[in-house]
């Protein structure tokens, strides 16, 4: 078996524990929800393999690099930091409820990856700019970050949808964790998530610093990640020291993550440096 | 409204407005939201190409706002500015205030507002105080850096607590973000950017200036000894490589070669691979096919050199090379151009793609003309800088690091062991709190409660 074959089947492992983890949520039945724990376990066991895989291909090929060199690995990679981050706080927590968003984020990212025709899973040899030890360093500590995001996004959503349903008595978001929990979650995962992001703009500065002969040039994925460090600076500006939270925090919470998605996607539509990010 | 106190307020007013938190979460929205702009309108290009792109009208408002330059413009360096004075103000107003709490002698402890806490935890044990004394301790002096007992009404109460000092986390944060932002400036005013083709063989000793496209005088010489490009099998490159050589007042004092993410330092200016191409080369191998005897003869030229042909077909010139040659909207690639003089006759004009052997044939002349082979001249292209501030701007980003962990990942920790006697027994209140993560100080009391009641 090859890693396209096998992260195709872990494709579908997350969109099974996915629809366990909603299965759980919708009929309030535990089961299901113990189940989709341990299939979320073995989705993220074969995306471990899937990349350790391509790894030892590479070299088998003769090219070996770590595989976060174009768009199809650092997907993958993303799927997977989601996958640990998620497991790491329902464990933490004792509470599936944010597998109900976290899950079906790890299968999209992974699944456009696999499905997507502008996306080419072959692994293809470094180019000369990309020939550097900054590379891994670069890449693992900005997906850290986006993916801590993403789950941030996630609990922000079931935040709001909370807030909206508060009320009805039977609906599905009475046993949901109570509103300061999420709000503490969040915060948590915009820490965890503004560290690494500060890291990864810091490891990439250095990288282009000795690539290109300057730390910032404002090329447009430089600007937007800088945009989105601005907007999750305002976020912690305003919690800390303004006292924000609930529905505001979650919408900036929102808001940031969209630029997280324009740093990772929509720059690519836009001329600059970063060209290797888009096939 | 009286001039004198107007005068007096303001520099308080000024003071109030840049120690608040609002401008904070203004300006770093306004810098998110304008830096937008320059990512959808390329930086930095030549005015003909605005001009095609938005027409002369909006060309002038847009640049009128150095909006084709904006992250260098005076209203964008204003907000940095505003940004910096707000990070400063800020945190000399709160520092004083938080020096007083950090560097206290004699933490002051509630009791009362522990025994309110919702979330403590409560037990009994059967041994007396006296030697749950004993016992507690030790174990609270594990993981916290201070503790103190006192003695209450009914027994006694363990204090304890560490990480005060991580207040200043978020002020070693915004130090780092004052240094990375007087690095910037160090580098714009005392550095440089520019960049500088060198022929293999040549020597330089200026290079062209990024910004303003000047020439910029180094203190020694750069030649670049040899080029080369290596490739994948795939036909992708996979190396570039230039050899350099530094020469000062003509003598040779370093040769080393650089590849991209592998520049040369010398005398705090860096020199990085950046770009190559081809020269016009040189030696020329030609073929020139007779189409009627399909005989075939192989001639060396060079660049510019006439030579008579065989068989009184005329005489031959290769007038001059491109790297790419558009031909009815084709780019032909590589080409050489030639003018062929028939003996009886007018001056012919010549293509010779190198990619298309055949193209000649289409001029249906008796010879056609393709190129066999040709000498490779490469030049190299190099970008050379020079920043003074690299150094401020990564301490600036090794303290933001250290600062931000600081600030998220530890916290302030207070807690407090009651034990009061209950009859025979011992009752024990266990209550604690902490000034971030507040879950986790929840999980740790409750670990804490276990471990005391073995």
């Amino acid at each position: 078996m090859n890693s396209s074959n096998l992260l195709s089947i872990v494709t579908f492992t997350y969109a099974l524990a996915a629809f366990l983890y909603i299965v759980s949520w919708v009929f309030k039945k535990q089961l299901p929800g113990r189940i989709a724990t341990w299939i979320a376990i073995i989705a993220v066991i074969g995306n471990t393999g899937g990349i350790a895989l391509r790894w030892i291909e590479s070299y088998r090929l003769g090219i070996g690099h770590a595989p976060l060199s174009n768009m199809y690995e650092s997907l993958v990679f993303f799927a997977w930091t989601i996958g640990v981050i998620y497991l790491v706080i329902e464990r933490t927590y004792q509470n599936r409820i944010i597998g109900v968003l976290a899950t079906p984020l790890a299968f999209m990212a992974i699944a456009y990856a696999s499905l997507s025709p502008n996306i080419s899973d072959r692994i293809q040899p470094l180019i000369p700019a990309l020939k550097s030890n900054w590379l891994i360093a670069h890449v693992v500590t900005c997906f850290i970050g986006y993916a801590a995001f993403a789950i941030a996004f996630g609990i922000s959503l079931i935040y709001l949808l909370k807030r909206k349903k508060t009320g009805d008595k039977d609906g599905f978001f009475n046993h949901l964790p109570d509103f300061s929990t999420l709000d503490e979650l969040t915060h948590q995962m915009v820490t965890l998530g503004f560290l690494f992001l500060t890291i990864g703009i810091i490891t990439g500065a250095v990288w282009a610093n000795s690539a290109w002969g300057s730390y910032w040039s404002w090329d447009p994925k430089e600007t937007w990640s800088l945009i989105t460090w601005f907007v999750y600076a305002t976020l912690l500006h305003a919690r800390m020291m303004r006292g924000w939270e609930g529905k505001k925090l979650a919408y900036l919470s929102i808001i940031g993550f969209m630029a997280v998605m324009f740093t990772y996607f929509g720059v690519n539509f836009l001329p600059g440096l970063h060209s290797y990010g888009q096939g | 409204m009286n001039k004198e106190t107007g005068s007096a307020g303001f520099p308080g007013r000024l003071w109030k407005l840049f120690a608040s938190v609002r401008l904070t979460v203004i300006v770093l929205l306004s810098l998110a939201v304008t830096s937008i702009v320059g990512t959808i309108i390329p930086q930095n290009q030549r005015p003909e190409a605005y001009l095609n792109e938005y027409g002369e009208f909006f060309y002038r408002i847009l640049s009128a706002f150095d909006i084709f330059d904006m992250y260098h413009s005076w209203w964008f360096q204003f907000l940095l500015l505003i940004l910096s004075v707000n990070v400063i103000v800020c945190s000399i107003k709160r520092f004083s205030a938080l020096w007083k709490i950090v560097f206290v002698k004699n933490p002051f402890f509630d009791i009362s507002k522990f025994r309110d806490f919702s979330d403590k935890e409560e037990f009994v044990d059967t041994r007396s105080p006296e030697d749950l004394k004993r016992i507690y301790v030790p174990i609270v002096s594990r993981s916290f850096g201070y503790r103190r007992i006192e003695e209450t009404d009914n027994g006694f109460c363990v204090f304890a607590e560490k990480g005060r000092w991580t207040g200043i986390g978020v002020y070693i944060v915004h130090l780092s973000v004052i240094l990375l932002l007087i690095g910037g400036l160090i580098g714009s005013v005392f550095g440089f950017k520019g960049f500088v083709n060198i022929p293999e063989g040549k020597t330089i000793n200026s290079i062209r200036l990024s910004n303003t496209g000047k020439a910029q005088d180094l203190n020694f010489d750069i030649r670049c000894d040899d080029f080369s490009i290596k490739f994948y099998d795939s036909g992708a490159p996979s190396e570039y490589r230039s050899t350099l050589t530094i020469l000062e007042q003509g003598k040779s004092v370093l040769t080393r070669d650089i590849i991209v993410n592998d520049p040369l330092r010398y005398k705090g200016i860096n020199i990085f691979q950046s770009n190559y191409g081809e020269l016009p080369p040189k030696d020329i191998t030609l073929n020139f096919k007779n189409r009627i005897t399909g005989m075939s003869n192989k001639q060396k030229v060079s660049l510019g050199q006439q030579i008579n042909l065989s068989e009184d077909m005329g005489q031959f010139v290769v007038k001059g090379y491109r790297n790419s040659y558009d031909f009815g909207g084709h780019n032909l690639g590589k080409t050489f151009m030639g003018i062929l003089t028939p003996d009886n006759g007018s001056p012919v004009h010549v293509i010779m793609p190198v990619r298309f052997p055949v193209f000649d044939r289409m001029r249906k002349g008796k010879l056609a003309i393709s190129v066999e082979d040709y000498d490779r001249r490469y030049y190299t292209g190099l970008q050379v800088t020079r920043d003074p501030g690299v150094l401020v701007v990564y301490s600036g980003f090794v303290i933001m690091i250290i600062g931000c962990f600081i600030t998220f990942f530890m916290s302030h920790q207070r807690l407090c062991v009651e034990i009061s006697k209950s009859g025979k027994n011992s009752r024990i209140m266990v209550a604690g709190t902490a000034n971030k993560n507040k879950l986790g100080m929840q999980s740790r009391i409750k670990k804490i409660a276990k471990n005391l009641s073995k």
